[in-house]
């Protein structure tokens, strides 16, 4: 099952954010980057959090940033973003996050695929470690499991 | 049997959490249609639903309901999400 399209342009490794504000800003900043989202798109997946809590944060050190599939949503993407320093989402167990996904998508139909393909990379509990200090973007597609 | 995964969208985090439900269920040995949701159709959703899967900040939001609610930490971890199944289940 197809991983959503991750390019290089959507892989920043080592990101300065101060708060999970700025590190979700950055991994919406790539989804743009890659041509996956509007700008506008950030402000969406920061919405989901104020509303609902830091429940993004899915497993230690790993968040989830995304929002519904809308107008902001330009075409199915990926982005991948490591953090210099790791920042506190409020979340009860999983926090310092140290990676961002960022995650965009048209429909919710084709989403599940694309989600299965997600889990399996994070069902191996090295990954997120492994992503964390990652110093290329090779290195990160390696990790991720997309073909160059 | 019915179990439903809740999230904020109803996409991405929910969808994770039925995609290794359904691979927990299978090391158990167990079958069930699993359906993720977004927590603002739970109601309708997890009517019919044995277990409700969310993490801790849906709790509250999912209000009165006859379903187990199983709260989830790592929801890559599936020897917790086995677990919490097994014992909700046996």
């Amino acid at each position: 099952m197809p991983l959503p399209p991750l390019p290089e342009s959507a892989i920043v490794l080592r990101a300065e954010a101060a708060d999970w504000r700025t590190a979700v800003r950055e991994a919406g900043a790539a989804l743009t980057a890659s041509g996956a989202s509007l700008p506008g798109y950030s402000d969406e997946m920061i919405r989901m959090i104020e509303e609902h809590g830091p429940y993004v944060v899915i497993a230690p050190g790993l968040a989830l940033a995304h929002a519904r599939p809308g107008p902001d949503v330009v075409a199915d993407g990926l982005s991948v973003i490591t953090l210099a320093t790791p920042v506190n989402f409020g979340h009860p167990h999983n926090d310092p996050v140290r990676v961002v996904l960022g995650l965009a998508m048209k429909s919710a139909d084709v989403h599940l695929a694309s989600i299965a393909a997600i889990a399996n990379i994070f069902n191996d509990s090295e990954a997120i470690d492994a992503l964390a200090k990652a110093r290329t973007a090779d290195e990160v597609l390696d990790i991720m499991g997309v073909a160059e | 049997m019915k179990i439903v995964a809740i999230c904020g969208a109803g996409i991405g985090t929910s969808g994770i959490l039925k995609v290794n439900t359904e691979r927990a269920l299978h090391k158990l040995g167990l079958e069930a249609d699993v359906v993720a949701a977004d927590v603002a159709s739970v109601a309708e959703v997890a009517r019919d639903a044995q277990i409700i899967l969310t993490s801790a900040e849906f709790v509250g939001a999912i209000g009165k309901t006859f379903s187990d609610v199983i709260v989830i930490e790592n929801y890559f971890d599936t020897q917790e999400l086995t677990l919490k199944l097994e014992a909700a289940l046996g």
